[in-house]
């Protein structure tokens, strides 16, 4: 068995000792599946664990040994062996994939997600799906057909959602790189409450094919990781254009330019803006505020220039993220009907009507409520009133925030604005768990890449800062992360070991 | 006013006319074949057009170039930005629940918009008929029922057709009678072959919905006819229903109704059709496609040759009489046959009258026999038995005299039977015409001894000559050449006059 020292390697140090055959794939991966079986009960990032896991090991390990035919191949293979978390509503061929909901709990699908392919092509392995809020509705994964997933860090606490499983699993060190999906923060904030990385990405330069559609407008696969090399590593092999499965996906591979060793430690010449209606707004906790000054100062050491700006359209934020994407949900969801896959009844002497009732009645409280507003919105006579005003204060919003990256290189705020909350603390309250996604939302809503660093830890909290920038700047983005990884020294730890 | 037939004024007749793009080698978001017929249900799928999670659609360009042709040859306005909208509803043949369509109510989103078609085919008089909208739209997979939809237990559904690329054109409500849909609709279905986007001749490729009011009298929608033919009888059959509850006084009500089209009549819909919210919205998964001027010149540019200048060529280079040349462009198959004939025997205008006359004579004849609207695939089968070698062939003996057109009909039977090369038939069965004179000699001479009364009727009555021409090529199967026997017969009675027996 692996050592745990060993366990919390980040992805690039471990493809490295096992090139050089230091590390056994097949014990790498079986020592993870133990942890999880010893850890997961607790925190229940898990839904499903990929049986083939521990077969994919030891054909890496024979490829390694030089058993195999493939000729040195493994060598150009940057994510060797690298146990790889998926979310549940990401497709993975032949593994279940629920979207946390009982409506898809035995839909296994025939085919891999574009961006699972090309990790898997990288050498990863997909070790499990993880715990979700159903369909990624929420910002907690509370809301899971499969119960809420805990904060390894505290316990009692929320993972943050919907990408809580996999955040928790890094942070636990159940997996070593994992994916998700933002539509509106969703990678980010479970990012930020789990102390690990989560990127979104500019809208289209990870192809969508396979994830399963919340809000297609707004939503992309997200990386996340628990080192700034890891995600580099991860977006070399994701990005790039999918024109073949996906006609929103943009053909960028060449111009982003990702070799962070050469890189500066230092942000000299940078100019970065903060938000005035966020720093100053009520709703955001006093130790995110410190944390987000104490950042705020450490860039400005690193030779960064921080000035404050105003986005008067933010106030319209919330209102267009949630009214577009509950628009786009109640349609994509509506093909969930028990007829072609998916949770069926049985339909003899049943009407269509009285048949799609029955099964639908099998979506969650929260998606519930989203298919009803998303339906009311699209309604004829309140179409103009709701979605194509929403429509309009989105292109308001985003122009004001490509104005302010016209002037400066990223826009700087917290991921969250709140601490984690307990379990059971917010979702009783659907206004109240909306609004603390404003932070996150605009950069969905302007299509911008945006990342969550883990900064610093209150009373064993974490809390992370965010960075926006301009379309396809990731490498900007990665390049503060990597000055700030010095920068913030021993305020933050990297996971439970 | 009267050449128009029963032309109405107070008659409002509109089409919904949908159209599977069938030339295209894939369905319209995802790479399964266009082609679903004849499968084994559920087979001509993938989890694109299955409605898969995760999946997306992708859009099949050719088809956006399909639709563009078809509304310039409709004279629409091309919109500068093409943008897709989800129209959704709950159903069981849509894998999605909702169907990726256009809709032109926030936007002019459409292929097409505000086209016009002249109809300068009624006879001597024309009109203007205007298109709303053309727009590009997935069609749906297919319900199948345990006998009649009333009494069926469960419904299956087969995906194969699900996906296909349907373009749907939507007039405005110009028509005034009956037969200005027919003529309408046989033009449309030439446009579509002679693009080459569209065969009609395929069961489902072509659908119609028609709505028919009279007068300030409601509205009533005729949806289910499934072929053009049927167009014309389901307008009629709705417009004698309409005028005969006016003329009892019975108000007619504005609903849906079906076209019954084995008992050949309207039918009341099951259900009252509920009032659908199809909440809207742009499909988010396909950016709107911008189109330029240069996009339209170029969609012009490799635009194949269209009905009307077929036609105008066919007056000016083969010096066709105008309606030949229309019959002919009417059917695209009938002209390509046409002009692949005149490469192997160049009297181009024997040529048409064969196909105009006789080919289509025989299958309109067989049509008959056939009476449902299956009939023009069955002509197909005809057709593709008679090459253009056959028609050059035909037409020539007939030409040199070799064999009378009643024989060459003969022969057509037997080419269709056979596949055999008329030249080797008219051997194979000694129907050479019978042209020697000696051999006319003995039958003409029995005849006249036969008919003694007759052919001393014919030395003033011309219709006694006729009797007896009749007679001789009765006793000669037919063989005989015409032309001569009637010389020969008249030669023998002015002999007789002359020596005054
Ligand atoms: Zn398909």
């Amino acid at each position: 068995m692996v050592s745990s020292s060993k366990i919390a390697l980040s992805a690039y140090e471990l493809v490295e000792e096992v090139k050089v055959g230091s590390i056994s794939v097949e014990d790498y991966i079986a020592s993870m599946i133990e942890r999880i079986g010893s850890m997961d009960e607790r925190i229940n990032a898990y839904i499903t664990l990929n049986d083939h896991a521990l077969e994919e090991a030891r054909m890496i390990d024979k490829m390694v040994k030089g058993y195999s035919n493939d000729n040195g191949s493994y060598a150009t293979k940057s994510l060797l062996g690298v146990p790889l978390a998926v979310k549940d509503n990401i497709s993975t061929q032949g593994i279940r994939t629920t979207c946390a909901s009982r409506m898809l709990e035995d839909y296994v699908p025939l085919y891999d997600a574009t961006v699972v392919k090309r990790l898997k092509g990288a050498g990863a392995i997909v070790i499990g799906k993880t715990n979700m809020d159903e369909f990624g509705m929420g910002s907690t994964t509370e809301f899971s057909a499969f119960g809420a997933t805990h904060n390894p860090w505290v316990y009692e606490r929320v993972a943050g959602g919907s990408s809580g499983g996999s955040a928790a699993a890094l942070a636990a060190c159940m997996a070593s790189i994992a994916l998700g999906s933002d539509t509106g923060g969703s990678v980010r904030c479970p990012a930020s409450f789990c102390s690990i990385y989560g990127l979104k990405p500019t809208y289209g330069l990870l192809s969508r094919y396979g994830l399963i559609s919340y809000a297609n407008s707004l939503e992309c696969i997200g990386l996340m990781a628990r080192s700034v090399l890891d995600l580099a590593l991860m977006l070399k092999v994701a990005a790039g254009s999918d024109m073949q499965n996906d006609h929103t996906s943009i053909d960028a591979n060449s111009s982003i330019s990702l070799d962070l060793e050469s890189m500066n430690h230092d942000l000299k010449g940078m100019r970065f803006a903060t938000i005035r209606e966020i720093v100053e707004s009520e709703g955001t906790d006093e130790p995110v505020r410190d944390s987000m000054f104490d950042a705020l100062s450490s860039v400005e050491r690193l030779g960064a220039v921080v000035e404050e700006v105003s986005i008067p359209s933010l106030r319209y934020a919330l209102a267009s993220y949630y009214t577009i994407a509950m628009a786009e949900a109640s349609s994509n969801l509506a093909r969930y009907d028990g007829v072609r896959y998916g949770y069926t009844a049985q339909p003899d002497g049943v009407a269509w009507n009285e048949f799609y009732s029955k099964i639908r009645s099998n979506f969650g409280s929260e998606v519930k409520r989203r298919i009803m507003l998303g339906t009311y919105v699209l309604s004829s006579g309140y179409y103009g009133r709701y979605y194509m005003k929403a429509q309009k204060a989105r292109a308001l919003i985003r122009d004001e925030m490509l104005k302010v990256l016209n002037h400066y290189n990223a826009i700087m705020l917290p991921t969250m604005p709140i601490l984690p909350p307990r379990i059971g603390e917010r979702i009783s309250d659907p206004l109240r768990l909306y609004m603390v996604d404003i932070c996150t939302v605009i950069a969905n809503l302007a299509g911008i890449p945006a990342l969550s660093i883990p900064y610093s830890m209150y009373n064993g909290l974490p809390i992370g800062v965010q960075f926006m920038a301009r379309h396809l700047d990731e490498p900007l983005l990665l390049r503060i992360a990597y000055a700030l990884e010095s920068a913030r020294g021993d305020k933050v730890r990297r996971c439970m070991i | 006013m009267t050449s128009i037939g029963n032309s109405d004024a107070r008659v409002r007749i509109g089409l919904e006319i949908h159209c599977q793009l069938t030339a295209l080698r894939s369905k319209l978001f995802c790479t399964c074949p266009a082609d679903y017929r004849g499968k084994e249900p559920n087979t001509n799928v993938c989890p694109v057009c299955l409605g898969m999670p995760g999946t997306l659609p992708l859009l099949n360009r050719r088809a956006i170039e399909y639709a563009m042709m078809l509304a310039l040859v409709l004279n629409c306005k091309i919109p500068s930005r093409i943008t897709f909208y989800r129209k959704n509803y709950f159903y069981p043949d849509l894998p999605k629940n909702f169907q990726i369509t256009q809709y032109n109510a926030y936007e002019q989103a459409s292929v097409g918009v505000d086209g016009v078609v002249e109809l300068d085919d009624l006879d001597g008089s024309s009109k203007t008929i205007r298109i709303r909208r053309l727009q590009l739209e997935e069609d749906p997979g297919r319900l199948a029922y345990d006998g009649s939809i009333d009494r069926s237990n469960y419904a299956l559904v087969d995906y194969n057709r699900a996906g296909v690329a349907l373009v749907e054109i939507v007039s405005e409500p110009d028509f005034n009678a009956p037969n200005e849909v027919r003529l309408f609709l046989n033009r449309l279905a030439s446009i579509l072959e002679h693009l080459g986007i569209c065969n009609p001749a395929l069961e489902g490729a072509v659908r119609c919905d028609a709505n028919v009011s009279i007068g300030e009298q409601a509205r009533v929608e005729i949806k289910n006819i499934n072929s053009f033919k049927d167009v014309e009888r389901a307008v009629t059959f709705e417009i004698t229903r309409q005028r005969s509850l006016a003329a009892r006084g019975i108000e007619i009500r504005g609903e849906t109704r079906h076209w019954d089209d084995a008992r050949r009549i309207t039918v009341q819909a099951r259900a009252k059709e509920e009032e659908e919210d199809y909440r809207y919205f742009p499909e988010p998964d396909i950016p709107s496609i911008v189109i330029s001027s240069k996009d339209v010149e170029a969609i012009k540019a490799s635009m194949p040759e269209l009905p009307h200048a077929r036609v105008e060529r066919f007056v000016n280079v083969y010096s066709l009489s105008r309606d030949t040349a229309k019959i002919l462009v009417g059917e695209k198959h009938l002209a390509d046959l046409f002009e692949a004939s005149i490469k192997y025997y160049d009297n181009a205008r024997s040529v048409a009258n064969w196909i105009v006359t006789d080919l289509k004579g025989y299958l309109e004849r067989y049509d008959d026999g056939g009476g449902d609207g299956s009939s023009s695939s069955s002509n197909s089968v005809i057709l593709a038995k008679v090459t253009p070698k056959h028609i050059a062939e035909l037409a020539m003996l007939v030409d040199s005299g070799k064999i009378n057109r009643a024989t060459a009909r003969q022969i057509l039977q037997r080419v269709i039977a056979t596949g055999m090369l008329p030249s080797a038939i008219v051997q194979s069965i000694n129907v050479d015409m019978l042209s020697n004179k000696d051999e006319l000699a003995s039958i003409v001479d029995k005849v006249i001894e036969e008919e003694r009364k007759a052919f001393m009727d014919a030395l003033s009555n011309e219709k006694a000559l006729n009797y007896l021409l009749g007679k001789v090529m009765r006793y000669s199967n037919g063989r005989a050449d015409p032309k001569l026997v009637l010389s020969m017969l008249k030669e023998r009675v002015i002999g007789t006059s002359k020596t005054g027996q």
